[in-house]
């Protein structure tokens, strides 16, 4: 059997979703057996390749860059996931947008900074201006809620995919949990 | 006519960063830098939020660090209610801390690092990881990933959950520790000194392997910084301030770290969503100072456990003064593995720890408090201002890895010069570049982070933007 070609990213998010992905503990490995990441930042692929049969996006989308990296995952994928709260509903990340991005931004890089004190403009992605979840900018084919989703869910999800299901993680995981 | 090649995103971090590496027209590295792409904004949306809430809430900065950000937080907290918590909390919140330690060390070491350092820093990038890692190397792998277990299962069993408990809070944590969870938690210690034994054992006979590597990373002389306690031993949780200079001499010492302002400036560049601290009244860039698992071996006067000690005193024995290499964290962090097993052990050795007087209660009655932690990337400022009502007005962090973030710049360059020979791109350089941050362990969601949709590996791009030639991985 060819493996799963699985795709993950993170977005506006604190890694966090992965984390749980990681807690599935020694599972990781028989289910290496079974898929391949084939682009994450686990592994050193920098290129988004094509033929994804998985991709999971955590985070919100928050900046040009995050937009950008949505956009291609979908293009090059079969099934998308909006992995994890911020990915479904913005979340914490979404916290910011009862402020004006320059705001925000002076904030942190002009009130609370003893020097330079300029806003971050050059080799950095622009923010848009409301962090916002996944589905609003591609389609998503499967939500896994969660702050983070647990690990036994993300686990169950996979296996389901690599059966041919197509998994539905309700009443295993909810918001917040 | 300069050129400037890009490495996007780095992998095998936690967070989002890219390296810019400028040459001049003979080929030779003139610049490099790191770009830390993403921006989060806790300090301002924090604002409005009642200050109890923040615990919680700040633990969504990292999913690696959670405990740190929640301790510190707690701590600043503890300081706006005006309450001593009661001691068996502050036991508790340190046996949480070891928790924490242990899985995320054991993540940077084995699961980020560990395909560089057991496969080779010039392997082949596509089996690079931690599942090539277990290809090659299973029992290592596996190591890791039982170490990593471990840590989380303390999280776990304390809390309830492994990634953002609800736990630790203003004023103590939220719930007692039972019998059967301090005896299952023993249960756990055994397999970790056997794993971190091996584990230490297997790591020092192969630190000859990465000679160069020792030589370029971040191998500079500037101050260290970390958290001491009163006997001036290593400390993670509470304890006072030291710095030290390139030579070993302490410069300050046993200094509040709530007073944070009157020793840390905060400078901002135009390139990068992080902030660089720096000491201030060496003013900046001089004030580069180091901040995390060397850095606080290099500052204490040891360990204050029995097998901890012992590596401690072979680690100082490196070197004549400080160990300067920032390579010598990955060695740093199985130490401080070490140091928090027989920690935990301890603190669960005590009848104390049972104890249900874990929290105690009152409403806001300052209106500013500061907590510090070592996290394990470095030290970890929370810094809030209330008002009447309890509701935050204003917030300050200085996450870990910004401490290092001058060091990691600097280190960049080094690397740089020492591997880029001309303008042909190879690999192998372009990944110890990315291993020298790596062995910082930034966590650059914290700190704030995002890059995405490149699709080559590297870039080398002429000034003017046009792209000159691409290594594809
Ligand atoms: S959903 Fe929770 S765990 Fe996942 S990225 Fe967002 S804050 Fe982190």
């Amino acid at each position: 059997m060819s493996r799963l070609r699985v795709a993950t990213t993170w977005l506006d998010g604190c890694s966090g979703c992965h984390m749980s992905f990681l807690d599935i503990d020694e599972k990781l490995i028989e289910l290496s057996e079974r898929i391949e990441l084939v682009y994450s930042p686990l592994v050193d692929q920098k290129i988004i390749p094509e033929n994804i049969d998985l991709a999971l996006i955590e985070g919100a989308v928050s900046s040009e860059s995050d937009r950008e990296e949505a956009l291609t995952l979908r293009a090059r994928s079969k099934v998308l996931v909006s992995f994890g709260d911020c990915a479904v509903t913005a979340n914490v990340p979404g916290m910011r947008n009862q402020f004006k991005v320059q705001d925000v931004l002076s904030r942190a890089y002009i009130e609370n900074s003893t020097s330079g004190n300029v806003l971050p403009s050059v080799f950095v992605p622009k923010l848009i201006e409301y962090a916002r979840p996944v589905h609003e900018y591609v389609t998503v084919d499967l939500f896994l809620p969660g702050c983070p989703p647990p690990a036994d869910v993300i686990l169950s999800t996979l296996n389901e995919l690599l059966e041919g299901r197509f998994p539905i993680p309700i009443g295993k995981t909810r918001f917040g949990a | 006519m300069t050129q400037t090649i890009q490495i996007k995103p780095i992998t095998r971090i936690e967070g989002h960063g890219k390296i810019t590496i400028t040459l001049d027209e003979t080929g030779a590295v003139l610049d490099a830098k790191l770009h830390v792409t993403q921006f989060r904004g806790f300090e301002k949306f924090c604002e409005g939020r009642p200050f109890y809430e923040m615990p919680s809430l700040v633990e969504r900065i990292c999913g690696i660090c959670p405990v740190s950000h929640s301790i510190a937080s707690a701590k600043a907290c503890d300081t706006i209610l005006g309450v001593r918590i009661p001691k068996p909390a502050k036991k508790l919140r340190r046996l949480l801390n070891c928790g924490e330690f242990i899985q995320s060390h054991a993540l940077s070491f084995f699961h980020l690092s560990g395909p560089d350092l057991a496969l080779g820093f010039n392997s082949d990038p596509s089996a690079r990881n931690v599942f090539g890692l277990a290809k090659a190397h299973p029992s290592l792998a596996m190591d890791g990933i039982q170490l990593r277990k471990i840590g989380q299962q303390i999280i776990e069993s304390c809390t309830g959950k492994r990634i953002h408990p609800a736990w630790v809070v203003p004023g103590g944590v939220n719930q007692p520790l039972s019998e059967a969870t301090r005896d299952f938690l023993l249960s756990l210690v055994p397999e970790g000194y056997a794993i971190i034994r091996r584990t230490l054992d297997w790591f020092k006979g192969s630190l000859e392997n990465y000679r160069e590597e020792i030589r370029t990373f971040a191998n500079f002389p500037t101050l260290f910084t970390g958290l001491i306690n009163s006997e001036g031993n290593l400390e993670h949780v509470e304890g006072k301030l030291r710095f030290i200079d390139s030579k070993g001499a302490i410069i300050l010492d046993h200094l509040d770290p709530v007073n944070y302002q009157e020793y840390l400036s905060e400078h901002t560049e135009d390139f990068s969503y992080l902030k660089s601290p720096y000491f201030k009244s060496l003013g900046y860039p001089d004030g580069i100072y180091k901040s995390g698992p060397a850095a606080r071996l290099n500052v204490c006067n040891g360990c204050g456990t029995p097998q901890a000690d012992q590596e401690w005193a072979e680690f100082t024995g490196l070197e004549r003064g400080p160990v300067l290499s920032s390579f010598y964290n990955h060695y740093a962090r199985l130490i401080e593995i070490l140091y928090s097993i027989e920690i935990f052990e301890r603190l669960l050795n005590d009848p104390e720890i049972l104890s249900p007087h874990v929290r105690a209660f009152a409403r806001n009655n300052e209106f500013e408090g500061v907590g510090v932690v070592e996290a394990p990337r470095g030290l970890l400022i929370h810094h809030y201002r209330v008002n009447e009502e309890g509701l935050i007005t204003w917030a300050n962090m200085i996450v870990a890895t910004g401490n290092n973030n001058l060091a990691m710049n600097r280190g960049i360059l080094q690397v740089a010069r020492r591997f880029i020979k001309s303008d042909k791109i190879t690999e192998d350089a372009l990944n110890r570049m990315e291993g020298l941050v790596r062995a910082f362990d930034p966590c650059l969601s914290c700190s704030t982070h995002v890059i995405g949709g490149s699709s080559v590996r590297a870039e080398l791009v002429s000034y003017d933007g046009t792209i000159l030639d691409t290594t594809l991985s």
